[in-house]
């Protein structure tokens, strides 16, 4: 089969469906690979070098939509690009659409009998990780955001002692700690700053935490979580929001940048910073609105642009990973390979859409121009929904130690001595207390010897047990011929015992050595 | 030679004995230990040669070099990945001297004993033989085991206690019948059918246990090897072979005692054998979500090693099997190269027998102080980002921690899922020795490197480049 990959035309979309080094893994699964001239100028891949991976360079777009089965996109076919007239029925297309945002899209799709696999519909499950391209979006949009911000903040991130005075370290305040917020803490704490974090989903106070952020928690009563389906946050209730408002209200006042990301799935972005918060922040302060497209998570932030108000600069970019092209086309690249990779398990450059796989069958949203959409509900694996059984760590059952616990044993032990010693005739209780003696030289001495030799320990051990060849010595000059063939076997194993074991024990230890030696 | 100067010797190769034990504690005083025990042996031996033998100079020096030569050839030639089979050898026929040995002092009527010293005489003639012939085909089933000759898995007679215990009372009986016949002159016919039913025991005993358990079995005949020349000494007389042989024995029970810690079981269950035979429920349900593991590619490994900071390799007896360690030291250097941290976490009873693992990484070049023990390591899984299980599945089972009724619970493992990422390379989904199914593969931080491991790790290596 043959794919094809065309040039972005949405407005500063600077993305690319695809990359060299991908179009040869993909090439590798049996497909073709056919790039629309100067697709991926934009995020600095030239036409030479897709040519160099094995990629046909097609001159204009209309070529290639006609000579191509599966088409890959970032952006959705849009009509205003004239996209959605070029393709044609039985084709395949796999990119971003949105279709709970997008109905009408969706029944254009349909009505051109396509297959359609939004790559925004993988469910979040574990196996998907790789194919979660919202999340390597959200990832790379966290860490603009807050260059974005640096970029618009007039001081410094990380603060300083210098011989001219302190600098204070910025504070930011990250609310909503998915993909994007965590990977905004991770680039805010590294640069420096005062990191802090609130979201809806008090399971995710130990992500935030192990990036070092600090995690706000709400003054408030009710037993709310916010955990939804698929691991994204929900819509809360009256008392939550009010509880959580007065949380940021009071933060406004503190924080120098504010990130938000918050977004309930096919929902508006809920209002979370009110133009009276945005007053009391201090001049120069920023706003980065992750949640701009879908209306703003602030009430004053505009889609796509940069606004100052109140002294307060409100950042609305609406596409981030944009403005890193070249790495989110990779990896963006690298999600559609792995979807590319389910499709075709034969390896054998055709597609198969199998919708008994949960994966495929969440992303297929049209299949042969019938809608498929919205899936049946996917069993999560990602994260257990809350937990309920709390695996208790295996009870160790440690008696506390009495002083005396020691006294059984030892009775009985010393009474099994002295019953020895009341009837054993002097000379065996000399040979017993050696012993009894080399056995405790023998239990002290061992436990020093490092694990990591234990196998030298054993093989030197058998050789010194060899020992018992004295047994056989003290027999071998005899003139009985039975005894003399028995010692001189014993002395002959024995032998093969001692030189082997010693042998083979300076063998093992040669080879231990230290680093640089 | 005087009897006095072989006194001499002997607490003079005693005290060398001990200061080569004492050598191993660290590595850099190992190999002084070895040359210290090998002249306790020398030392041993030319005193009791000089001092003790008259005549058949012939046979002690034929029996002497063959035999030498033999365990020379047999040192240098076998595989580091073969050690266990060679140690479990070289117990047999510890077992089988200390019998032939007893079998000539026997027949060897010179001392003239008598009363309660020849009763106990007897006794400890009977035991060294008992015990020897215990060591010798016990381990060479072992050996059997080890080499895949036989199968690993444990063979569980019906009523096998009772089995046992019967023949402990019949060697008993048979003890007394010795004693009493041996006063008269005779006793051979009881000291024979003894052997044969020790031989029996030994046999019964280790073909019990199942696979995972050998560590402990290798361990065990180490020791009863070591009981064995200790009741060869009593019966001479022989202080040398007392104390040597206490050394010995005390040394194998204590290795057995730290190999069953490790597993968490009783060294009395692990002899009676057959793991999980005696444990009544299977530990089936586990947390989370079973059955959906994440395969990735040796590329993908490679990416993922080259853009971590702290990497941890966890071999297990598989990297033996697959011949893979020499492989896993060139990745180790590469990384270490690029100033990667590369360590090593060596659980107590990875492998067949007790420090097998370590053996394999030394003889594999990778420097003794980047690998480390259970216990120094465990703590510091937190901060690795990416932990590499080589053919290790029991050893890092988080079931062993999170479920109360898993066979395996309460043993010590390895918590490599407490790191960034895990991978484990495995050549199917088949389950380790215990049976336990094991809830890593499913963990979200957790990639499956599915294959030979040799070939897997090839393929990483030349990903690295």
């Amino acid at each position: 089969m043959r794919i094809g990959v065309p040039k972005e035309r949405y407005d500063g979309e600077m993305r690319v469906a695809m990359t060299p080094d991908v179009t040869e893994s993909v090439r590798a699964l049996g497909y073709e690979v056919v790039i629309e001239t100067g697709a991926g100028v934009a995020s600095k891949f030239s036409d030479d070098r897709y040519k160099e991976a094995g990629a046909t360079i097609a001159e204009n777009r209309e070529s290639l939509y006609q000579e191509c089965d599966l088409i890959l996109k970032v952006r959705a076919p849009s009509q205003e690009q004239g996209e959605l007239d070029l393709l044609r029925g039985g084709q395949y297309l796999i990119s971003f659409v949105q279709p709970a945002q997008n109905e009408a899209l969706l029944e254009q799709l349909v009505a051109k009998k396509l297959t359609v696999l939004a790559i925004d519909s993988v469910p979040r499950i574990s196996r998907a990780q790789k194919m979660d391209a919202l999340s390597s979006m959200a990832n790379i949009a966290g860490y603009r955001a807050v260059v974005e911000a640096a970029q618009h903040f007039g001081r410094f991130f990380t603060g300083q002692i210098t011989a001219a005075g302190r600098i204070e370290p910025a504070k930011v305040l990250v609310i909503g700690a998915g993909v994007a917020g965590l990977s905004a803490i991770g680039t805010a704490k590294s640069m420096g700053a005062i990191v802090r974090a609130f979201d809806t989903r008090p399971e995710v106070k130990e992500q935030v935490e192990s990036m070092s952020g600090e995690f706000l928690l709400l003054d408030f009563a009710g037993d709310d979580d916010g955990s939804g389906e698929g691991g994204y946050a929900k819509v809360m209730s009256e008392e939550f929001i009010e509880a959580e408002m007065a949380l940021f209200a009071e933060q406004a006042k503190d924080v120098d940048i504010i990130i938000t990301t918050a977004l309930i799935p096919g929902r508006p972005a809920p209002e979370l910073i009110t133009e009276a918060m945005v007053r009391s922040m201090k001049d120069g302060s920023v706003i980065v609105d992750l949640a701009a497209e879908m209306g703003g998570n602030c009430k004053l932030s505009e889609p796509d642009k940069v606004v100052v108000k109140h002294g307060v600069s409100i950042i609305g970019y609406t596409n981030l990973p944009s403005r890193l092209p070249t790495q989110s086309s990779q990896l963006y690249a690298t999600n559609l390979k792995h979807l590319l990779t389910e499709l075709t398990p034969e390896k054998d450059g055709v597609i198969n859409v199998n919708m008994e796989d949960e994966v495929i069958r969440g992303a297929t949203v049209i299949k042969d121009g019938e809608l498929t959409w919205p899936p049946p509900v996917v069993k999560l694996s990602a994260q257990p929904k809350k937990a309920p059984e709390v695996a208790k760590p295996v009870v160790k059952t440690e008696k506390t130690r009495s002083p005396w616990d020691f006294l059984p044993p030892f009775a009985i032990g010393a009474v099994a001595l002295l019953g020895l010693g009341a009837v054993a005739p002097p000379s065996f209780m000399s040979h017993f207390t050696v012993f009894v003696l080399a056995c405790f030289v023998g239990y002290m001495v061992i436990w020093n010897v490092s694990p990591s030799l234990h196998t030298p320990l054993m093989s030197v051990t058998n050789a010194i047990s060899s020992i018992i060849i004295i047994g056989a010595l003290l027999q071998i000059s005899t003139d009985g011929l039975l005894i003399r063939f028995l010692a001189g076997s014993a002395i002959l194993i024995t032998g093969i015992n001692i030189f082997g074991g010693f042998a083979v024990t300076q063998r093992m230890l040669e080879m231990f050595r230290k680093q640089g030696e | 030679m005087s009897e006095g100067m072989m006194s001499v010797a002997y607490i003079g190769a005693t005290i060398l004995f001990i200061l080569a034990l004492g050598g191993l504690s660290r590595q850099d005083t190992a190999i002084r230990g070895n040359y210290f025990g090998m002249t306790g042996m020398f030392l041993a031996l030319v005193a009791t040669i000089s001092g003790v033998v008259t005549a058949n100079y012939f046979i002690l020096i034929a029996g002497l070099g063959i035999g030498g030569g033999a365990g020379l050839v047999l040192a240098r030639r076998v595989e580091m990945t073969a050690m266990p089979e060679l140690i479990a050898i070289l117990h047999s026929l510890v077992g089988l001297a200390a019998v032939l040995v007893g079998f000539a002092n026997f027949l060897d009527h010179g001392n003239s004993l008598i009363g309660a010293e020849k009763s106990i005489h007897d006794v400890e003639t009977y035991l060294g033989i008992l015990i020897g012939a215990l060591t010798f085909s016990g381990s060479i089933v072992a050996y059997l085991k080890l080499s895949a000759k036989l199968s690993g898995k444990p063979l569980l007679l019906p009523g096998r206690h009772f089995f046992n215990l019967g023949l402990l009372l019949a060697s008993i009986g048979l003890c007394v019948l010795f004693v009493s016949q041996s006063a008269a002159g005779g006793g051979s016919l009881p000291l024979i059918l003894m052997t044969i039913i020790a031989l029996v025991f030994g046999v019964h005993m280790v073909m019990a246990i199942g696979g995972a358990d050998m560590p402990v079995v290798v361990s065990m005949l180490n020791s009863y090897s070591g009981w064995a020349a200790a009741a060869t000494g009593f019966m001479l007389n022989n202080d040398l072979l007392i104390v040597v042989g206490a050394l010995v024995g005390s040394s194998g029970a204590i290795l057995s005692f730290i190999m069953c810690r490790a597993m968490n079981r009783k060294f009395l269950a692990v002899i009676a054998g057959g793991f999980g035979t005696s444990s009544g429920t299977a530990g089936t349900g586990s947390v989370g979500d079973v059955g959906d593991v994440q395969a990735v590619q040796a590329n993908e490994v490679a990416e993922m090693l080259l853009g971590a900071k702290e990497v941890m390799i966890i071999p297990g007896y598989g990297m033996a099997v697959a011949q893979a360690q020499h492989t896993v030291y060139e990745i180790t250097r590469k990384l270490r190269d690029k100033n990667i941290n590369v360590r090593f976490g060596i659980h107590p009873v990875a492998g067949r027998m007790p420090g097998h693992m370590n053996v394999l990484l030394a003889e594999a070049k990778v420097p003794y102080d980047i690998v480390f023990e259970l216990d120094e390591i465990n703590g510091d899984f937190p901060n690795v980002d990416v932990s590499i299980v080589i053919g290790a599945n029991d050893i890092v089972n988080p079931a062993a921690e999170e479920e109360p009724d898993s066979p395996i619970a309460g043993m010590p493992v390895l918590q490599c899922w407490k790191g960034k990422t895990s991978v484990v390379l495995k050549r199917s989904m088949a389950t380790g020795y215990a049976g336990v199914d094991n809830p890593l593969f499913y963990k979200e931080n957790s990639r499956m490197l599915f294959g030979d491991a040799r070939d897997t790790l090839e393929e990483v290596l030349k990903n690295l480049n």
